[in-house]
């Protein structure tokens, strides 16, 4: 079979196994050649793909909840929508969660995912108060914050051990709703004026336009918000629309993806407006289309993250916005976000900037155009996202990441090189 | 609230669909062999929803025990759920009595032996909803299942006129027919990935189609359309095909 992440590139042959139990995974770990934890599959490239996978999407039982603490242990299984569907009722929600809740709580640790909310609450770690790993030799290790283990697994994208429970703090909330403010940008400099000017406000997150052109460039949506107090707490998680098949992979051409912008730029009022939006809605726009991934056509596609420093971002993202709009290589999304200050995990992406995500469709003369894009981060001291990534080269990788080697002795000195790899740990050499 | 009651629980699509009637308020009885095992799952649901879970003893092969089975229940249940399934290897199951014999008994003649009970109570009563998990198997015989696939066949049958026995008492009544599902059961097949539905998806499908009180739900949709092409090839070509 063909196991592929969320980008559905690359797509090779590959076994896939289930963890069922310890005792069958500590058989597993003993007879395995090297393989990767998969969760979702909602990573979008290699991180989780070698020709060995792990699949632990059925390791999903619900522990315990502390509902006076509001503390979840649950398996590495259990999805964030799992969760939300369990918790909302209760008055509780996830402190830190992605734009999509279709991850599972052991992807969430492995690629210490953030959110909307990351220059308030930081990354998923910070929620996290202890998770149980089996760790090559079979054994079981619990740790916690500012053990080395943790600093390694947190952002160390599987390469560890495999996740098997975790507890996690969640969040009080007194509502279902969000009140969101939507301010309309036309320009870059209006665009990283308003993030400043919102950025006592707990979401935020920008959609924009990239083939803006001149003196339209980084024109966006910016949306913030923050839950209502109403007390209504009647969640139920939306019903899906889903894409049934992948679409030619002519459909998305320039002149589709600015028809896209330009309905989703124009149907916002100018200015400053207000709305009331669900959970849903505000959190995970995308997940309401099932397989969403399947425009792209069955090339498939990638998404490039990457972030700057702040006192950098406005010329770096400058600079890349003008080359990506000078290629016209459609991107569907683009999100712009404000990022707070960097934890201590080794390999954890956020540090203290802006970062942009663009999707791209697998085609000829992309990995050129990334490649160029990555000279621009490297020389504003940016770093790319390998939750995102497929094809980021060791050198750029590591010269955004200072604490790689520490991670590279860590997984050295525990033998963890032979047993835990992706497609990706092999290409940036981690 | 309501108790449901699952026959066969220990399948990755009861578990599933146990989950889902859960997280919609309902408490559950969740009958299999050797229940105990399911210890993990009744605590994995409690956590999540907040619900009741008593788990059953019940052997869906041991007939004379259904009657006190079902007495014993301390509240009646508002919906029974059957979802056991038995499926070897089709040479296996025509070269060994035995295991045709279990096919049989697990698919169908168990089902009707508990369920022909239940609806006894349900028609007196006036009320409740009976769903039982058959397969497209049971659509139209083939050289690669037709032992399995003929008692499903049969099930599907009995729910059809079970169905139209209970339409007069207000009692409905649901047949599912699931395509490939991504299971314990499947897991050394290798499925298509475009017909092949994840055990989530099959107990949402099912939730859905009971509240709305649908009569027959093919999961996943797709499987509709290639079932009526296979049952509407005639027989002379049928016989020499592969499929």
């Amino acid at each position: 079979m063909s196991l592929t992440s969320w980008g559905m590139y690359p797509r090779i042959k590959n076994k896939k196994t289930s963890l069922k139990s310890l005792q069958k995974l500590k058989e597993y770990m003993s007879q395995s050649n090297e393989f990767i934890s998969f969760g979702n599959g909602r990573s979008y490239g290699d991180s989780a793909i070698n020709e060995e996978i792990l699949h632990v999407r059925q390791y999903n039982h619900f522990l315990e909840f502390d509902e006076e603490r509001g503390h979840l242990t649950c398996q590495a299984g259990v999805l964030l929508s799992d969760i939300l569907d369990s918790v909302v009722k209760r008055g509780w929600f996830l402190k830190v969660t992605p734009g999509t809740k279709l991850i599972t709580v052991g992807g969430a640790i492995a690629s210490d995912v953030h959110g909307k909310n990351h220059h308030i609450e930081g990354c998923f770690s910070e929620c996290v108060e202890e998770f149980s790993i089996m760790l090559e030799d079979g054994e079981i290790s619990t740790c916690k914050k500012g053990d080395e283990l943790f600093l390694a697994t947190c952002g160390g994208m599987g390469l560890t051990g495999v996740i098997l429970t975790a507890t996690i703090s969640l969040k009080r909330i007194n509502s279902q709703y969000i009140r969101q403010k939507t301010i309309k940008t036309s320009n870059l400099q209006e665009t990283f004026d308003a993030f400043e000017a919102h950025s006592e406000q707990p979401y935020s997150v920008a959609w924009i336009d990239c083939l803006a052109k001149d003196e339209n460039l980084g024109k966006c949506l910016l949306m913030v918000g923050d839950f209502a107090d109403d007390g209504d707490l009647n969640y139920k998680s939306k019903k899906k629309f889903s894409i049934p098949f992948n679409f030619p992979s002519f459909a998305l051409n320039t002149l589709s993806v600015k028809a896209f912008n330009w309905l989703y730029y124009a149907k916002a009022p100018n200015g400053v407006s207000k709305q009331k939006v669900g959970i849903d809605t505000f959190f995970y726009p995308l997940d309401a289309i099932g397989n969403w991934n399947r425009i792209y056509g069955k090339n498939g596609f990638t998404q490039y993250q990457f972030i700057l420093p702040k006192d950098v971002s406005y010329d770096g993202l400058k600079e890349i916005l003008t080359k990506i709009s000078e290629s016209g290589k459609g991107s569907f999304l683009a999100v712009l976000k404000l990022y707070g200050e960097e934890n201590e995990n080794y390999l954890s992406f956020p540090i203290e900037g802006y970062s942009l995500a663009l999707d791209f469709k697998i085609e000829d003369g992309l990995f050129e155009l990334l490649d160029e894009l990555d000279e621009i981060v490297v020389k504003y001291d940016g770093r790319i996202y390998l939750t995102k990534d497929v094809r980021v080269s060791e050198d750029t990788f590591e010269r955004g990441y200072p604490q790689i080697d520490k991670f590279r002795e860590y997984r050295k000195k525990n033998n963890m090189r032979e047993k835990f790899n992706s497609l990706q740990s092999k290409r940036v050499n981690i | 609230m309501s108790y449901v009651l699952i026959i066969g629980a220990k399948s990755d699509i009861a578990k599933e669909v146990a989950r889902t009637y859960a997280k919609n308020g309902y408490n559950l009885y969740l009958a299999a062999r050797k229940c105990e095992e399911l210890e993990d799952l009744k605590q994995d649901i409690e956590v999540r929803s907040s619900v009741s879970v008593e788990l059953k003893e019940f052997d869906i092969t041991a007939y004379d025990t259904h009657k006190d089975f079902y007495d014993n229940l301390s509240e009646k249940p508002l919906g029974v759920i059957v979802v056991s399934g038995y499926m070897v290897d089709q040479r296996i199951a025509q070269n060994n009595w035995n295991e045709s014999l279990q096919t049989i008994n697990v698919n169908y003649t168990g089902a009707v032996s508990i369920l022909n009970i239940v609806a006894n109570d349900f028609e007196n009563e006036r009320r409740g909803f009976i769903v039982g998990v058959s397969s497209v198997a049971g659509d139209r015989g083939r050289k690669a299942n037709y032992i399995y696939g003929s008692a499903k066949a049969a099930f599907s049958s009995y729910l059809s006129g079970l169905r139209n026995r209970l339409f007069e008492s207000g009692v409905h009544v649901l047949t599912v027919k699931p395509g490939f599902v991504d299971t314990k059961m499947t897991e050394n097949l290798d499925l298509p990935e475009k017909l092949t539905a994840q055990p989530t998806d099959v107990a949402n499908d099912i939730y859905n189609a009971q509240q709305s009180g649908r009569n027959i739900l093919y999961t996943k949709s797709i499987w509709m359309l290639v079932m009526l092409i296979i049952k509407n090839i005639p027989e002379f070509i049928f016989k020499k095909m592969s499929i």
